[in-house]
């Protein structure tokens, strides 16, 4: 197991209890509301937090043990984290903050500068070696941040909201990052979001975190299509729908068209479309929604306050509509069936590649 | 009809505070150029040269310069420590012990100077052992002035020092702990360039603050020129023997401190610091 | 419509913070207020207030005459200043509202009368000799001046504008021992309370100081023929604001009464 943990922290309002098990290369996505543990939980792993009971193991390695008094210093868990706000050190060029981890280790300033100038190069980012860290930009910084964490060459990564306090663009760039590295030197990772395109782009399983409970886990698609509680419904279930934005459309791959908002920048993009905007109807529709395709039911998810569909098709989609509408369409699964969605309700990103 | 003014005035003249209270603090300015617009009108300026370069003045000098240094050194080398475990590290008493080490602060200075020799005096708690171990009699020596003064002035140093690192985001820290970073490592390589304003400031303060000890330094270091007769003893002693040579000697001292305030720039003195992270 | 507001000037605060300094410089400089206080020309029933700057040395002699002058005259007031006689001279120099100036030399009353401060001429009221002192049971086993330049030996003395500076240094002269003192004193009384306390081994003050211990310092006789006589001179000083009362403490100090007193502390005879 990469991460054995099981352990309880007392916060202001409520006690935060996890156990969670991750395996080697796995990633996991730790999404919740603000507030509700996933950073307590994360310095806990990382150190920063010692945790008041339970055990913690880190590649096998009991690292906290409130029993018996164990505690490992976060210098020596050998874990890269990656915060919301890049913390890169202002008085160290963006060449040094990288070597930082491995000189704090040992390692003659020289040979760290020289791997330091590697990850740097693994990230284009080698322009920028002799920079201060406050000339960069909020995704450039978070960059330079992922590459520092990565240049001690840690067996587990944390990344804390790590793309929260950036623009559209660069969440896109750190998404593109951390997928090119799943590929080239997979690491275990726990990543903390709110954020669920986070989790949809990079996570193979996701827990829901809320007032320091892990309330639902499980593969990303499955949580998605059943969600326990509203707000994991209003968290998760999006639609993504990757494909080339043009003239103001989005092709897909298999040839599918989607319209998009007039301003979506043109190029590879990705869309997403919450459950809510996609509305369902026996005949075809007419009016305003220019977004239609006949779709076939694959599973139903019923709940006192709303019904989830998913939907397959030319675009896959996940519909949310009331048990009132679901009752009055007699929605089974099987059904053929038209789904619509404005184009001003799809949300476009840039889709970087990987 | 209005006057056509600068951006620049017109910002000026809509923040500055009302013309009642600019009226007050002019009061407040006037109470301290007074004093040394007198003196500077007092000083005998024909001889002043001649005065300066006595030897008795030269040595003062030269005593007051190295003692105060070597006072600034040991508040530095002592004090950030003290500053670094007062704030950060949280022992039960640590508001007594606080309290204890910033005493000086208010303190007369002659009573600092008595109770120097309550601790290292021939009869104090530590006077025969010093003088048994290392044949070392602090009273009446320069290493009793260095150690006056340290006394006295090292509170400045760790009070600046103590406020900007409790200002301070840990943030930066964290991370360099989590990249491998001993706690020693993240301090000397990411804290401390943090705060260096404050620790300049603060050594700035110190020092001067030692250049310009008196009671604690005639009081356990005595006054013997070249020994111990830093510069304000030797303006004290002047004052009766010398008046002309205590105005020239008050003046340079003067000037020396006034240079190194005006250096020290609006924010050091304040004892602010900003986070050392970027976004 | 015009504006109603005043023309802004940017001139306006600064020439206020000017008015001010200019104003508090005059009035600093043209300012001159002696406090006047009441008194009458009857001798025997003054009153007022009396300041007395005296030598540190008279500092048991003068509390008792102080003591006996109010109630021999109780309308009186009596405010005694110790110090170094240096100190106190300077300090009449620079304009403190001192009435009477007792010194323990004739050099600092020299300095006064030099700036014609003082009313009158000064009389010698009293003589004092001097003595070694050293500390309680005298561990460092002195027994004579050239004990003082033993190795190890921490002797303080005052600086020579002090009167017992310049005494103690005559001292050692005539008796032609060197001793490098560890310690330039302010006044008499800073040797005593350093060798009292330990701090010091030993010193030259006035044979009055020792026995003002009471026994927490011993002393070490002083041969006649090497020993310095410390003369007291007093004078009122003409910037007085009570004359009759200032006459008549220097008259009570040099009549029976004082004389007796300033005996039994060990003061020798004008």
């Amino acid at each position: 197991m990469s991460i054995d943990a099981n352990f309880q922290i007392q916060l202001a309002e409520f006690s935060l209890e996890v156990e969670l098990k991750l395996t080697e290369g796995e990633v996991l996505a730790v999404l919740g509301p603000n507030g509700s543990g996933k950073s307590t939980l994360l310095r806990a792993l990382s150190g920063l937090q010692p945790i008041e009971s339970g055990v913690i193991k880190i590649h096998d390695v009991v690292v906290d043990d409130a029993e018996h008094s164990l505690f490992v210093m976060p210098e020596h868990r050998h874990v890269g984290v990656m915060f919301q706000s890049s913390e890169l050190f202002n008085n160290l060029s963006v060449l040094e903050n990288v070597a930082f981890g491995l000189r704090s280790r040992g390692t003659k300033r020289n040979n760290a500068r020289a791997h330091a100038a590697e990850w740097l190069e693994r990230f284009s980012l080698e322009q920028f070696a002799q920079r201060r860290p406050t000339s960069l930009s909020g995704g450039q910084a978070q960059r330079v941040a992922l590459a520092r964490a990565l240049a001690t060459n840690p067996n587990l990564l944390l990344l804390d909201e790590p793309t929260s306090a950036l623009d559209v663009r660069a969440k896109a760039e750190i998404r593109r990052d951390l997928l090119r590295l799943r590929q080239q030197r997979p690491v275990t990772t726990l990543l903390v979001t709110h954020d669920p395109l986070d989790a949809f782009a990079l996570a193979d399983r996701v827990i829901v975190l809320e007032e320091g409970r892990i309330v639902q886990s499980g593969a990303l698609d499955d949580v998605a299509s059943h969600p326990r509680s509203r707000h994991i419904a209003d968290m998760v279930g999006l639609s993504l729908v990757r494909g080339e934005v043009r003239d103001g459309a989005l092709t897909t791959p298999s040839g599918a068209r989607l319209v998009v908002p007039a301003d979506s920048p043109p190029g590879l993009s990705v869309a997403s479309i919450r459950p809510a905007s996609v509305s369902l109807h026996r005949a075809e529709p007419e009016g305003s929604a220019r977004n239609a395709w006949s779709m076939t039911v694959t599973d139903i998810d019923r709940h006192p306050e709303r019904v989830r569909a998913r939907l397959n098709g030319p675009i896959p989609l996940l519909a949310e509509l009331t048990p009132a509408g679901a009752e009055a369409l007699a929605l089974t699964v099987g059904d053929t069936i038209w789904a619509s969605v404005k184009a001003s309700e799809v949300t476009v990103t840039p889709d970087l590649g990987t | 009809m209005s006057e056509h003014r600068g951006t620049r005035a017109r910002s000026v003249e809509l923040r500055r505070p009302p013309l009642a209270i600019i009226a007050i603090a002019a009061v407040a300015i006037a109470f301290f150029a007074l004093p040394f617009i007198g003196l500077l009108w007092r000083v005998p300026w024909t001889d002043a040269w001649s005065l300066l370069t006595t030897q008795s003045s030269l040595t003062a000098l030269r005593l007051s310069i190295t003692t105060s240094l070597w006072a600034t050194a040991l508040s530095i080398i002592f004090g950030v420590p003290l500053a670094w475990v007062l704030a950060r590290y949280g022992f039960p008493g640590r508001r007594v012990v606080r309290a204890l080490c910033l005493l000086s602060l208010v303190l007369p200075p002659v009573v600092g100077g008595v109770a120097l020799f309550a601790a290292y005096g021939r009869r104090g708690l530590l006077g025969d052992s010093l003088f048994e171990l290392f044949g070392m009699r602090l009273p009446f020596s320069t290493a009793g002035v260095v150690l006056a003064q340290t006394f006295i002035a090292m509170p400045f140093l760790v009070l600046t020092v103590e406020a900007a690192l409790r200002g301070l985001d840990q943030r930066p820290e964290d991370a360099a702990r989590t990249l491998g970073a001993s706690r020693w490592y993240a301090f000397r390589r990411v804290t401390l360039p943090a705060i260096r304003p404050a620790l300049i400031a603060g050594a700035v303060l110190a020092w001067a603050r030692a250049l310009g000890e008196f009671g604690a330094t005639i009081t356990f270091a005595g006054n013997f020129p070249g020994r111990t007769q830093t510069m304000p003893l030797s303006v004290y002693l002047a004052l009766e023997s010398n008046p002309g040579q205590a105005l020239v000697l008050s003046v340079v001292m003067i000037a020396i401190s006034f240079g190194v305030l005006l250096s020290l720039r609006d924010q050091w003195l304040g004892g602010s610091t900003e986070a050392g992270s970027s976004r | 419509m015009t504006s109603v507001l005043p023309p802004f000037s940017r001139s306006r605060p600064v020439a206020i913070v000017s008015a001010v300094v200019v104003a508090v410089t005059l009035l600093a400089t043209a300012c001159r207020a002696p406090s006047k206080s009441s008194s009458t020309t009857s001798p025997d029933s003054l009153s007022g207030s009396l300041t007395v700057s005296a030598a540190s040395s008279l500092q048991g002699a003068f509390t008792d005459l102080k003591v006996a002058f109010e109630k021999a005259h109780p309308g009186m007031n009596v405010t005694v200043n110790f110090g170094a006689s240096s100190t106190l001279a300077q300090q009449i120099i620079d304009g403190a509202p001192v009435d009477v100036f007792a010194s323990a030399d004739e050099a600092n009353m020299t300095k006064v009368s030099n700036k014609k401060l003082q009313s009158g001429t000064p009389k010698i009221f009293a003589t004092n000799s001097l003595e070694i002192i050293v500390r309680k049971g005298n561990p460092s086993k002195i027994a004579s001046l050239a004990d003082l330049s033993k190795s190890g030996l921490i002797y303080i003395t005052c600086a020579p504008e002090v009167p017992i500076g310049k005494y103690g240094a005559q001292v050692l002269q005539k008796a032609g021992v060197k001793v490098s003192p560890a310690s330039l004193e302010p006044d008499v009384k800073g040797i005593v309370a350093k060798v009292t306390a330990g701090e010091a081994d030993a010193g030259i003050v006035y044979a009055t100081d020792i026995s003002a211990t009471k026994g927490a310092a011993d002393g070490v006789v002083i041969p006649a023929d090497v020993n310095a006589i410390a003369t007291y001179p007093i004078v009122a000083i003409s910037t007085s604001t009570n004359s009759t009362a200032a006459q008549s403490w220097i008259a009570f100090v040099t009549g029976t009464e004082g004389q007796t007193i300033l005996k039994n502390y060990g003061f020798g005879a004008p």
